[in-house]
């Protein structure tokens, strides 16, 4: 493992602390005197420190210090829980968000905000603690990576161990003693048959060895010889061994080398910021380095690699974290898997005809499995949505704070999975909606006991899956969408003409039009960040759609659906030029025999259908994607596949509608580049390669080639006439 | 010029079961060369970067790319692009014939690892090649553009046209 990997586990998990931090500190609001969530708060705290710490993040660690003493006292009964206190934990666990982006992002932390939020921490510890002035002190030491004294806490958390310890046995001592030992090896150590890098090893499997290897006493190259050790070492070491088991680890070569080992008695005030960075490699590389085989050994070995490390690109960590039981679940398959290959082979051998009935059997039984295991692979990718609905307490919390509301957040079915890309682009526009619903939707104190409601709001979250979507609810029993104004608004704006009648559902949809911005439509307070139409094409993009129900004065309701996963698609195959093509079904609207008596041309190439009073521009594919088509009746038999994305709706020509069928979508950049109108590839039963179409892409071609082609012509119909 | 020939037999299930090309063996001074024909003429790729050799299957067109990108062909779940590099070059297409094959190159490029293939007319050998062995291509109107080739080198007294795979898989 190297040094990025550990940092990388170190932000994984220090994010995950983070995020329980904060839900237990919301909890904690209406929980004030649950153990088990100041418990959680303190050891979420002494983690980060414990990790940050030995990463040399000595701002982090010593803010997350000071919060780890607060709720030391907090545990002990020192400090009751306020309401001032959460908020201050809160800002600070903020504050340390911060931090640990910016260390992410490899730049230095803002110091003058975490010295400010370590000041109001001190601050109310030495207000709210008697002996505060005893306690604060405690923070001199927040460098410090091991635990002090008080951090002797009940049960370690497991989280940070594998960071700070690799080699260790992950059990942290209670006492550990330190101890340096002088370790000079008589030249002729490699005769008698011994390697130092074997008594280093031993060291380190005790505790946390920190080494320094002296090459002062190497000769010039030419007096150099292979076989003499001309390397001694300084070692320090902290384990919660004995003496005498630290010179065991000696045993074999006491009598050809001086050992001097004595014991630092305590080590309380650490002046050095980061004793622990020193890794197992180095040891490695001090050693192997002393074994001969180099005889300009560098002079500080052990310390230089583990600090020059830093992540060389900023990459996000994609790593994902899998449960134990969905692999055994893979092993299982694959051992299923096995068994019905050995069992076909070994009819394969020798086969005769009465053997048909088994074979067919075994194919059936051959694919089961392979479908089992496709899904359950897919399985792998999924996460709950709790990952993005954990953000929402905190925000609901300060948006009413901010807004004076009083609102109740229900979440239900956080344990919903989908795919991992899937929830990392719908958590913005979830967030979105749910700061709408409050900021919008609910209304304040006062205006709700006038209505006859009761006073506090409720916001329901609800994630579920069905037909093999996931569908996720944001629910709010706040004033409803006010259909008239919307109206009002599209007629002012000249979206919707004067004459036309719209439906509720049609109306609503009008609040994710580009061109209605949402603190204009409903309400006075600003939106802030993306927009509804953003919400909307974020939604699409992910092959999902939203619809709204509200009734004025009662809620409204977004429903959002989503597929499963990005990596599979439910594909309609059609034929074009003699090729196969893939459209995703979620964007077909309809697919129709085309009426030739519908089409019209506007000067010469741009065509428009008629269907149902609308015109829908037609593109023929083969002539986007220039395929020689052989002459013949070209729109006779044609068919007319109508489809929608964010930005409008466009009729596709193609010869031939064939199966539907799921598909597994697979990069055309990975090895080539991006194609226009083309957004992947996938492999058909036939082991033939299908392109899927890119409708929004195939879009914007059909738009700049009516443009080129006609000046503008096609404009007309370009928006959609709503 | 004692360049020799070697491993006359069995060239692509050979180079099939390196797989990668980690398992060649190449000594400091020269390079092992995999070398096939395209119109008449010999031409080498450093064997480090070929992956395998497959016989030639109809692609999938790929719509509005150059005439030498055949498509993209399925290799093992792979969705890989596949480039006649008679076209590629100028020459004039020929036919797809019993002999023709895909040679599947793997290259770094600044965009990650990419994988793909190129149509040639047919396979031809694997030979070492020392370093200094490798002449500079002069300024001739060659039907190859230039820049794709690193140099030519002499085999038993045939010239091979060296070529440079980064650039004509960066410049597809």
């Amino acid at each position: 493992m190297s040094m990025e990997e550990f940092h990388e586990i170190f932000f994984e998990e220090a994010d995950e602390l983070i995020e329980a931090m904060e839900s237990e500190l919301l909890e904690m609001v209406f929980d004030t005197d649950n153990p088990d969530r100041i418990n959680n708060v303190f050891r979420a705290a002494h983690s980060i420190k414990g990790g940050s710490a030995t990463f040399g993040f000595s701002e982090i660690a010593e803010t997350t210090h000071v919060m780890e003493t607060l709720m030391n006292c907090v545990r002990d009964g020192e400090i009751k829980v306020t309401r001032d206190l959460i908020d201050l934990l809160l800002s600070s666990v903020d504050c340390v968000k911060d931090m640990l982006g910016s260390a992410k992002a490899g730049q230095p932390a803002d110091a003058d905000r975490a010295g400010e939020t370590k000041t109001s921490l001190e601050a109310f510890l030495q207000a709210a603690s008697g002996d505060a002035g005893d306690t604060v002190t405690g923070t001199a030491e927040g460098a410090d990576p091991e635990p002090g004294p008080q951090a002797a806490a009940p049960e370690q958390p497991a989280a940070a161990e594998p960071v700070t310890q690799p080699a260790d046995t992950g059990a942290l001592p209670v006492a550990l003693r330190e101890y340096v030992i002088d370790f000079h090896p008589a030249l002729e150590l490699f005769k008698t048959g011994n390697d130092p890098l074997h008594i280093l090893r031993a060291l380190r499997d005790l505790g946390e060895l920190e080494v320094e290897v002296d090459a002062d006493s190497l000769p010039a190259l030419e007096a150099f010889e292979p076989d003499n050790l001309y390397l001694s070492w300084k070692l320090r070491l902290q384990t919660e061994s004995d003496p005498d088991v630290v010179l065991e680890a000696f045993d074999w070569v006491e009598d050809v080398c001086s050992i001097d080992l004595h014991e630092i008695e305590h080590r309380d005030t650490v002046s050095d910021p980061e004793p622990e960075t020193v890794a197992q490699a180095p040891v490695e590389a001090a050693a192997e380095s002393a074994a001969g085989a180099e005889p300009a050994a560098p002079e500080s070995v052990a310390r230089a690699p583990a600090r020059s490390e830093r992540r060389a690109t900023p990459t996000e960590p994609t790593s994902i974290r899998v449960g134990i039981d969905k692999i055994d679940m893979l092993i299982n398959l694959v051992g299923e898997l096995v068994i019905t290959q050995s069992m076909l082979g070994e009819m394969g051998e020798n086969i005769e005809t009465c053997d048909l009935e088994k074979l067919r059997e075994g194919f059936l039984q051959l694919e089961r499995h392979t479908r089992e295991l496709q899904e359950n692979v897919m399985k792998i990718r999924m996460v709950p949505i709790s990952n993005v609905f954990n953000r929402m307490p905190r925000m609901v919390h300060d948006l009413t704070a901010k807004l004076g509301k009083k609102l109740d957040l229900v979440m239900r079915g956080e344990h919903t999975e989908l795919d991992k890309t899937v929830m990392e682009r719908i958590g913005d526009p979830l967030v979105h909606l749910v700061r709408n619903a409050v900021d919008h939707g609910i209304e304040t104190p006062d205006v709700r006991l006038a209505a006859g409601k009761p006073e506090r709001g409720t916001l329901e979250l609800c994630a579920y899956h069905a037909n093999g979507d996931v569908v996720i609810e944001i629910h709010d029993d706040g004033a409803g969408i006010n259909r008239d104004r919307v109206l009002e608004k599209a007629r002012a704006k000249g979206l919707v003409a004067p004459e036309h009648t719209l439906s509720d559902q049609e109306i609503h949809q009008l609040i994710f039009h580009p061109g209605f911005s949402t603190a204009e439509a409903v309400s006075d307070v600003s939106g802030r960040g993306v927009g509804m139409d953003v919400v909307k094409q974020n939604i699409l993009e992910l092959g999902g759609h939203v619809d709204i129900a509200s009734e004025a004065g009662r809620g409204s309701t977004f429903t959002i659906r989503l597929p499963l996963t990005l990596a599979i698609v439910d594909g309609q195959l059609l034929r074009v030029g003699g090729q196969v093509y893939i459209i995703p079904l979620v964007s077909i609207l309809e697919s129709i025999q085309l009426q030739e008596a519908n089409l019209r041309s506007i000067a010469d190439r741009s065509q428009l259908y008629r269907i149902r009073g609308e015109y829908v521009p037609v593109v023929a594919l083969t002539e986007l994607f220039n395929i020689p088509v052989p002459d013949t009746g070209r729109t006779r038999d044609q068919l007319l596949v109508l489809v929608e994305s964010g930005q409008g709706k466009i009729g596709l020509l193609v010869d031939d509608l064939l199966a539907q069928q799921q598909v597994v979508i697979k990069s055309l950049e990975s090895n080539y580049r991006p194609v226009a109108g083309v957004s992947g590839a996938t492999i058909l039963g036939d082991g033939r390669v299908a392109l899927i179409l890119d409708i929004p892409g195939l879009l914007r071609m059909a738009r700049r080639q009516g443009e080129f082609d006609t000046a503008g012509t096609l404009r007309v119909s370009g928006p959609r006439a709503a | 010029m004692s360049a020799q020939s070697s491993q006359q037999t069995s060239v692509p299930e050979e180079l099939v079961a390196r797989g990668d090309g980690v398992a060649v063996r190449v000594d400091g001074a020269a390079s092992q060369y995999l070398t096939f024909m395209l119109d008449g003429e010999e031409y080498g790729v450093e064997i480090l970067g070929v992956q395998e050799i497959k016989g030639w299957e109809k692609c999938t067109e790929i719509p509005n790319t150059p005439d030498y990108v055949m498509g993209v062909i399925n290799l093992r779940g792979a969705v890989i692009p596949v480039i006649d590099l008679r076209r590629r070059f100028g020459m004039t297409p020929r036919e797809f014939g019993k002999l023709t094959v895909v040679i599947v190159v793997r290259m770094e490029t600044p965009d990650g690892n990419k994988t793909m293939g190129f149509v040639v007319d047919a396979v031809s050998d694997v030979y070492n090649i020392d370093h200094d062995q490798v002449r500079p291509a002069p300024e001739l109107d060659a039907s190859v553009e230039t820049r794709f080739v690193k140099g030519l080198a002499t085999v038993d007294d045939k010239m091979i046209i060296l070529l440079d795979l980064d650039h004509i898989v960066t410049e597809y």
